[in-house]
């Protein structure tokens, strides 16, 4: 019998790192790094209003408890009735309003200029922020919920639009075929071939997008765009906290409730 | 698909008659809601002004061509002070919202009450909008980005924690038994179970956010924290109209990029 | 080495897995467990190291019982018996060797497994577990990489790495196709023989489960139907088990093993039962 030689195995073992190419991932920490050090090396911190302001702080959270829904209560009752309908019908008008658009930035659905079109629109009113949004509409159309209204809709477009237009494109194209096949016309072979497959997930982000709008109807107030915004802001400024507090829980409140409403509704869809 | 019998025989209807009643009656309730809330914001504005609003916006959009390119160099510092209160609050975020999400997760959560507390801590981080938190947190510490970077973490902390969550719950559970099989203890369970299966997730959600946050911090000079959203609210009070739509400009252009970097890294994620 | 004393399991939907089940393995000793889906073998086999908790009876692992012990306990019990599961169950997204590795966390503390610090012991025996099965060359391959047969052979690396005395194999071969899975049962019969391992095998392939193993185990509707050896599984028994069917197709015999060229190895053999007689 032949002596058989026992193979030596290693006894040392490391994993092998994320990142293969050593100069790659030095290069990568060391730019962080430095990244950290000047971000936090140019934030200008003054630390003596920071202590100064604590005991602020502390006031504030103290009037937690408990939070006063009774004084103000008209003006905070109207304020939140006017975020939710202004919410609610931003959502409305923007979805009716996306669809087309929807449809449009489709890039299996439509021919290219309209494609274009429709995509440059949807990256307009993506880019910025509901609240930019609302100050030009405060401009144009005065104070008041009307531009909060204008501002949240052409935030909704953006949204909306694009996640349909993903949703389209991301279809199944042999459903999409098999309809085309029976020889249905443009607006059937919509209805019967890319609604059913895009239906259950648009409801979902329908919902969803009510429920952004509310919480950045919210705030359009802050710049004059109608709804709680604008007396939240006053409440700080004259140091009612406990008004303040109330009116924070009530905003979470709804969002909650929102939030509840939508995880059914998805049920309810499957 | 139900079967109907009408005095011709067995006919097919896509619902039942009473599903079909109900949803007439669910559009009715709608229509209602809408025209309702439209009734409630019509009566606050002044139509005059939207009457107007057409005239208005040649007026602003002529002031504000060409965009004032000098300008320039007084926003540069604005923009890095965006960046950073982005991705500093983001960071800042992502470190809290990790424990947060593990506390959350029916799979990981050491107790109930404890599950409870930091679905509150998600909902209420989740439900106020990064300018709300900023506006308080203006008021406690004072003008200037660390006021805005905190802001942004409190928000983000409910956008991430919750996502994380539910990747946690939606886990495979045989892998974590598998490990559980061989004596390991449940923090090293969670470690070589749990964790490798949400770390992409963990990524990609940390780069959303960040995404989505220098959107959001643009804008939070309005209320005083910091950012290049001063500079925005100083050149529109005072109507300097060519440096509003270059401060526009370089948001367009910065939220461009961030996109496009978060679309690059999450796809290499995957 | 192995006893189960009056084992039942009884879930909160009100399904009574297991009705009082005694066995006994003892050490060195293949036992496969075969039975109908329902029957209660996931259960039994996940009863034995406690992943699902017996609503009454006790497990005896040597002089240990390990029904009554703490989770601590638990956990150093739990090391003596390696599982090897249906589909792998391996960590997707680390390394084959760190699935491997993992094996040892019992051994190892929570801090060295983070830094992955495993002794030098136990990384030679990973190297040396990986050369036999032949996944020498893959260790640094992560484990989604792999084929199924691989992966299912880095999950028997992962059992045997805890130096076990007993393994629990929970449908080894449910997710591999026929000739993979009789290369599964044969590695897993050859290394039971070289370390003289005891193994409880839930199988749902007659055939293969008198190929691979001393001894047959029938459950049925959570009892014990049939305990013998492979060679007296006549088809009233498998009806017994599984129910009316025609059962002399099931029941193997060595010509399928040679329609494939293949020959069945003298450890096999033995083990069937067929040189016992």
């Amino acid at each position: 019998m032949t002596e058989q030689v026992n193979p030596v195995y290693p006894t040392t073992w490391k994993r092998p790192p994320l990142i293969s190419s050593a100069t790659l991932r030095w290069s990568i920490i060391l730019g962080a790094a430095i990244y950290l050090a000047l971000a936090l090396g140019t934030m200008d911190v003054k630390w003596s209003r920071v202590a100064e302001g604590l005991p602020r702080g502390q006031r504030f959270l103290d009037a937690f408890f408990p939070p006063n829904f009774a004084d103000n209560r008209g003006v905070v009752w109207d304020g939140i009735q006017e975020s939710i309908w202004m919410a609610v019908i931003a959502t409305v008008a923007g979805i009716m309003m996306s669809i087309p658009i929807g449809l449009g930035a489709a890039r299996n659905l439509a021919p290219k200029w309209v494609y274009l079109s429709c995509r440059a629109i949807v990256a307009g009113s993506r880019t910025f922020p509901e609240v930019i949004l609302a100050i030009f509409a405060v401009k144009l159309f005065g104070f008041g919920p009307f531009a909060g209204f204008i501002a949240l809709s052409i935030g909704t477009i953006g949204f909306f639009a694009k996640l349909l237009a993903e949703d389209i494109e991301n279809m199944s194209a042999a459903q999409a075929e098999a309809v085309k096949a029976t020889g249905a016309n443009w607006f059937q072979w919509v209805n019967y071939a890319i609604q059913p497959q895009v239906m259950p997930r648009m409801i979902g982000l329908s919902v969803y997008r009510l429920d952004i709008n509310f919480r950045e109807s919210a705030v359009v107030g802050i710049v004059g765009g109608g709804g709680i915004g604008a007396t939240l802001n006053t409440a700080f400024d004259r140091y009612e906290f406990d008004t303040a507090a109330a009116i924070l829980l009530i905003i979470i409140g709804i969002v909650l409730v929102l939030e509840y409403a939508s995880g059914y509704l998805r049920k309810w869809v499957q | 698909m139900p079967l109907i019998e009408t005095s011709d025989g067995p006919d097919w209807r896509r619902r039942t008659t009473k599903q079909e009643f109900m949803i007439w009656f669910g559009w009715l309730i709608g229509t209602a809601i809408v025209v309702y809330a439209f009734h409630l914001i019509s009566e606050k504005t002044i139509w005059f002004f939207v009457q107007d609003a057409g005239t208005q916006a040649m007026d602003i959009g002529t002031r504000m061509v060409p965009p004032k390119i000098s300008y320039m160099d007084k926003l540069w510092l604005p923009v890095w002070d965006t960046l950073n209160i982005a991705t500093l609050g983001t960071v800042i975020a992502l470190i809290i919202a990790v424990p947060v999400a593990f506390a959350a997760a029916r799979n990981t959560t050491p107790h109930p009450i404890i599950r409870a507390t930091a679905l509150l801590v998600i909902v209420s981080s989740r439900s106020v909008n990064s300018l709300i938190w900023a506006l308080m947190l203006v008021f406690i510490f004072g003008p200037g980005v660390l006021a805005g970077t905190i802001a942004i973490g409190l928000r983000s902390i409910g956008f991430c924690a919750k996502l994380l969550y539910e990747a946690i719950e939606e886990i495979d559970h045989t892998q974590v038994e598998a490990i559980e099989a061989t004596g390991a203890s449940r923090a090293q369970q969670i470690l070589f179970g749990i964790v490798p299966q949400v770390l992409p997730t963990f990524a990609g959600v940390g780069v959303f956010r960040w995404d989505i946050n220098i959107r959001e911090s643009t804008i939070l000079g309005l209320v005083g924290a910091g950012g290049i959203g001063l500079q925005l609210n100083g050149s529109i009070n005072t109507l300097a109209w060519t440096q509003v739509s270059m401060i526009l400009l370089v948001i367009f252009v910065t939220v461009l990029i961030s996109e496009w970097v978060s679309a690059k890294v999450r796809h290499a994620i995957i | 080495m192995l006893r189960l004393e009056g084992l039942r399991k009884q879930y909160r939907t009100g399904d009574l897995a297991l009705k009082g089940v005694d066995l006994e393995v003892p050490d060195s000793q293949v036992m496969a467990l075969i039975g109908p889906s329902g029957a209660g073998k996931s259960t039994l086999i996940r009863c034995v190291n406690r992943l699902v908790e017996p609503t009454d009876g006790k497990v005896f692992l040597g002089d240990l019982e390990l029904t009554s012990l703490s989770r601590f306990a638990l956990r150093k019990a739990r090391r003596r018996m390696g599982m090897i599961f249906q589909e792998y169950a391996l960590v997707e997204r680390l390394t084959v060797m760190e699935n491997v590795l993992s094996g040892r966390l019992g051994y190892v503390g929570f801090w060295r497994s983070w830094f992955r610090k495993f002794p030098k012991e136990d990384v030679r025996e990973a190297y040396r577990l990986l050369d036999r099965v032949g996944l020498m060359d893959m260790a640094d391959k992560r484990a989604d990489e792999l084929s199924g047969g691989q992966r299912q052979r880095v999950g028997i690396c992962r059992a045997l790495i805890q130096n076990p005395e007993l393994l629990l194999v929970d449908e080894p071969t449910a997710s591999l196709d026929p000739k993979t899975s009789r290369q599964i049962m044969r590695l897993i019969n050859e290394l039971c023989a070289e370390r003289g391992l005891a193994a409880i095998i839930n199988i749902h392939d007659v055939m293969l489960a008198q190929m691979f193993s001393q001894r047959i185990v029938g459950l049925e509707l959570g009892a014990i139907v049939y305990d013998g050896p492979p060679d007296q599984l006549t088809p009233e028994v498998l009806t017994r088990i599984y129910g009316e069917e025609d059962w002399e197709a099931t029941i193997g015999k060595d010509e399928d093993a040679e329609d494939e060229d293949e020959t069945v190895p003298v450890a096999a053999q033995v083990l069937t039962g067929e040189a016992a007689s």
